[in-house]
């Protein structure tokens, strides 16, 4: 049986690669066998290093040409009680020699590096599937700390499942005996060991890796040669011992790459480059005013260290402090950010709507998880759809942009950048945790493919009075967009006075009028309801589909490869993501009645459906979860064909 | 030759003169409430400056004070309640070249943004805090404020407030200020020298302005105002001078050496020698924080007002800047498409 097949259903696409076919190498020693896909999973206490071994192999992965995508998975815990089952931290990568959408559904290798990792994870394993464990870790107290009562590694609980026991704490510490370490630090070092194994297994090349460990610890040089020692050693392990009778290779993926440079990339790293990019772009400089929050600090960690691009990284004394900053630094004529995950929204709401009544441009990019309050700081979820929609006092219309992979969250930036920079207003970014900490091969865009973002600040009166006077108003608006003039702080003769009292349409002096103030009001919302965005493309290869699949944000992977299999399976259905959810494309009422059935898949209880719903008299059905886990393809298959098949 | 705290803005290329302050708004405060002296000799010292008014910029909160930017003929922000610090901070530490002033109440900087105030003050960000203390919430007609008095008795305390006022110069000097003075809105001309001090220190100034609301809190601070009575309460700080007040100079302040604390003795010929001479550049606070506590917080006997601490400290957006320096000589100004392509990436041919 294959590695492949075990995983999940293959997609069409998976389909037409072949899988286990003998290769020929020059070490014919052990057998090598081909693969078109491989998910690993990494999993270890908090401190045992699997994160920095998953974004490794992935790294080595990357450059090898493989699609990849992955998920990081860990609790909010920063060293979680040792051996625990909420201190176990994982990292899948699923990689392939065809172009992939998700990090995937079941593992086909688990590296579990203790008990507590073995068993809150084996449940995703499906039987067949190799797990590679270290046997140094199961002791009796360990197994019983995570309520093994007898050894599961001879108790028959793993029949059916390829297991390799390696004592990898011991193999570390032997191999770096000859180092001036305890025992205690050489173990430290059996990540590396465990990376240095699966690169064999898999034929990962290693330089990058070396190159890695030798930067990070060129100040420790012990440790640096203690950890490329491991490394090795781990490489050695694989091609020496009888245990691991097989290694594996999946082909770079170069059909699903068109031509490029390419590198692996974050979904938070992506986004701040998005908006180093959009700043050069608009030709301002970028202010980011920010409080720390899960998970979206990356985003200033990233920001602060690019300050030759004259990016100002402020960290505020809270979320309001944050937003408010940005604000600031709007109205002097910067292009400005500030960036958190939902309970920093609900801090920042009175900003935004202050911003809204402003109408300075302003991106609030919010990095959802799972809630309501503190929620799940690490896990992933879609529910403040409605809170950037609605979560203001007042009729206080917002735009929303919703990044869909990793990479895209890129151009999901700078299209907020445009929104933002055009129509002058505050804009949503809604990422989330899978895409902020999740990565995917990326195509490095030509700076001269990047859109034109430059804007004109007021520089004279822009009316004239009754009795001829030149004057400058500063709500006087643009006929086409509605925007007013961006009038910034040392343009001698603009001087003017805003806030967040309802102001005087043209003039913006405080009016309580009441016709006034329903004017000012509808305008603001005509003005978000006017933005220009593209239309909805809708994926419908047969012409024939009654069924559409509607998402939005990060599902778009689960939901592109769950409709995948569908297809591949003879299933007609269409597809649609949604990156604009205020305003909606135009199209979208149209491509909503072409179809008889409309399925939302959302990790939230159905938020956009609740939208769609509201707007458009649509009935659609909602498959949602919201256990802080994406959606798995297969899944999502299932729920795709059962409405498919509902008439 | 301007202050180097204004060194970085545009001067005026012509004299202006205080109508080129005033904007074209109807001022619409109560009829006899102090603010409207505030403004008079803000607006009369703004020309003193030699700005270009178009770099100057006053920012603020929610309040009855909170309006004043709508009366200055410069560019202005009204913001929300409370955070006028925070926003001002974030326009500072972007644009160098600008004069930025807040414009705050008790309320506003002392209860719902209290905390943007004490950050503003420890990061000494390049903001001239105005703080209208009137002791009352006004604008939402008469409820005890962060300073009012204990046992105030207001609209929503009848029998009597129960919680301990803050004393606003004391907090500033805690929270790290490197530039606190007190004043008083009547006094235009003591007003107007604390203004200029501020204006001319690099950092945040806070000046706490004692306001009368002649509305629901009238006579707050009579007993500062009142020639007769002010002489025995008030103590007007000058660098450098012994702090003597009363008729004559009369009473001084002294250490005490068994405490170490401040008091106020009658000057005679035995301790004229030990009456302390006021130091607002001392790098130490403790002086000027003992200085704070001499008022009653009752009464107001023995307020001090004028500079209490004016020392130099590095300023945030300077240091903010000098990183922004520092890291193009580094790294040499940023390459996008260096960035973007990173050190890990790999080219697929066609």
């Amino acid at each position: 049986m294959s590695v492949e097949t075990l995983a999940s259903a293959p997609t069409a696409t998976e389909l037409s690669a072949k899988t286990e076919q003998p290769v020929k190498t020059e070490q014919p020693v052990k057998e090598v066998r081909r693969l078109d896909r491989v998910i690993i999973r990494f999993a270890g206490d908090s401190g045992d290093g699997m994160q920095l071994t998953g974004d490794r192999f992935t790294s080595e992965t990357a450059s090898f040409g493989n699609d990849l995508s992955t998920l990081p998975n860990f609790p909010a815990e920063i060293r979680a009680p040792a051996g625990t089952l909420p201190g176990v931290s994982s990292f899948q990568l699923h990689f392939a020699d065809h172009d992939i959408l998700t990090p995937g559904d079941a593992p086909s290798v688990l590296v579990a590096m203790n008990p507590a990792a073995l068993k809150a994870n084996i449940g995703d394993v499906p039987r067949g599937a190799e797990v590679i464990v270290n046997t140094d870790e199961f002791t009796k107290r360990a197994m019983q700390k995570v309520g093994y009562d007898t050894n599961p590694l001879d108790d028959g609980s793993l029949d059916g499942y390829s297991v390799h026991p390696v004592p990898l704490t011991t193999l570390t510490v032997e191999a770096l005996k000859e180092f001036d370490l305890s025992r205690k630090d050489a173990g430290r070092s059996k990540n590396m060991f465990a990376l240095g194994l699966l690169s064999w297994m898999y034929h990962r090349p290693t330089d990058g890796t070396e190159t890695f460990l030798k930067q990070k610890f060129a100040k420790k040089p012990e440790i640096m040669k203690a950890n490329l020692a491991a490394f090795r050693a781990g490489w050695n392990f694989g091609e020496t011992t009888e245990d691991f009778a097989v290694s594996y290779e999946v082909l770079p993926a170069a059909k699903a790459f068109p031509t490029g440079t390419y590198r692996n990339i974050s979904g938070n790293l992506a986004l701040s480059y998005g908006l180093v990019a959009a700043g050069k772009q608009a030709d301002l400089p970028l202010y980011l005013g920010s409080y720390p929050i899960t998970p979206a600090s990356d985003i200033l960690h990233e920001l602060s260290k690019h300050k030759n691009f004259g990016v100002r990284t402020f960290q505020a004394e809270d979320e309001i402090a944050g937003i408010g900053a940005a604000l600031g630094a709007a109205f002097g004529g910067s292009l400005a950010v500030t960036t958190t995950s939902g309970p920093g929204v609900a801090l920042k709401s009175e900003t935004i709507g202050l911003a809204v009544s402003l109408e300075l441009p302003l991106l609030i990019v919010d990095i959802q998880r799972g809630g309501p309050s503190t929620g799940l700081p690490t896990k992933t979820e879609q529910a403040d759809l409605l809170q950037a929609m609605y979560g203001r006092n007042g009729e206080a219309p917002v735009p929303i942009v919703a990044p869909q992979t990793p990479a895209d969250c890129f151009d999901a930036a700078i299209e907020a950048a445009r929104i933002a920079l055009t129509y002058r207003t505050p804009v949503f970014l809604l990422s989330d945790g899978y895409l902020a900490n999740g990565s995917e091969p990326w195509r490095i865009p030509e700076v001269d493919e990047l859109p034109d973002l430059r804007t004109q600040f007021a520089q004279g009166p822009n009316h004239t009075l009754d009795d001829g006077t030149e004057v400058f108003w500063p709500y006087k608006r643009d006929p086409e967009t509605l925007a007013r003039p961006w009038a910034i702080p040392g343009t001698p003769g603009l001087e003017h006075r805003i806030g967040g009292i309802e102001k005087q349409d043209g003039t913006g002096n405080i009016s309580y009028d009441p016709a006034n103030h329903d004017f000012m009001v509808r305008t603001r919302q005509a003005k978000i309801d006017g933005i220009q965005v593209p239309d909805l493309e809708v994926d419908d290869p047969t012409g024939e589909a009654k069924l559409l699949v509607l998402g939005w944000g990060s599902t778009y992977g689960p939901i592109t490869a769950a409709v995948r299999r569908v297809r591949a399976q003879g299933g007609r259905v269409a597809q649609a993501h949604l990156r604009h959810l205020n305003p909606f494309p135009r199209n979208l009422g149209r491509v909503l009645g072409a179809y008889d059935r409309v399925l939302i898949p959302e990790m939230n209880l159905g938020q956009l459906a609740t939208l769609i719903r509201a707007r458009y008299l649509t009935e659609t059905m909602s498959f949602t979860q919201v256990n802080g886990m994406p959606f798995k393809a297969e899944q999502l298959a299932t729920a795709i064909q059962e409405a498919e098949d509902a008439r | 030759m301007p202050a180097e705290a204004l060194s970085l803005i545009p001067r005026s290329e012509v004299p202006l003169a205080t109508k080129d302050f005033k904007s074209d708004q109807e001022v619409r405060w109560c009829p006899g409430c102090g603010d409207y002296a505030v403004l008079a000799a803000v607006q009369g010292f703004m020309p003193e400056l030699g700005l270009a008014k178009e770099n100057i910029v006053f920012v603020s909160g929610i309040g009855c004070s909170s309006r004043f930017p709508y009366y200055m003929n410069t560019y202005g922000m009204h913001s929300i309640h409370g955070r006028a610090p925070a926003i001002a901070t974030g326009l500072a530490s972007s644009r160098r070249d600008l004069s930025v002033w807040v414009v705050t109440g008790d309320g506003d900087a002392l209860s719902i943004g209290g905390n943007h105030l004490i950050h503003a003050l420890r990061r000494n960000v390049n903001l001239k805090i105005l703080l209208f203390n009137n002791r009352i919430y006004g604008l939402t007609k008469g409820q005890y404020s962060p300073t009012s008095e204990v046992g105030k008795i207001t609209k929503s305390t009848p029998m009597g407030s129960l919680d301990a006022p803050f004393n606003p110069v004391s907090l500033a000097i805690g929270a790290e200020a490197s530039f606190v003075a007190r004043t008083v809105d009547s006094d235009r001309k003591h007003l107007t020298s604390v203004l200029r001090e501020a204006a001319a220190h690099p950092g945040t100034a806070l000046v706490e302005i004692y306001q009368n609301c002649n509305i629901f809190n009238d006579g707050a601070f009579e007993v500062l105002k009142d020639k007769q009575q002010a002489e025995e309460a008030v103590i007007r700080l000058e660098h450098g001078q012994p702090i003597r007040f009363g008729v004559d100079g009369a009473k001084g302040v002294v250490r005490d050496s068994l405490t170490g604390d401040l008091k106020v003795v009658d000057v005679t010929e035995a301790n004229q020698s030990q009456i302390l001479v006021h130091d607002a550049h001392s790098a130490s606070p403790t002086t000027a924080f003992a200085l704070s506590r001499l008022a009653d917080p009752d009464t107001l006997h023995h307020t001090p007002i004028g500079v209490f601490r004016s020392t130099d400290r590095p300023v945030y957006d300077t240091l903010m800047s000098d990183q922004l320096d520092t890291a193009i000589e580094q790294y040499g100004k940023g390459d996008l498409a260096v960035l973007l392509t990173g050190k890990d990436s790999w080219t697929v041919a066609g």
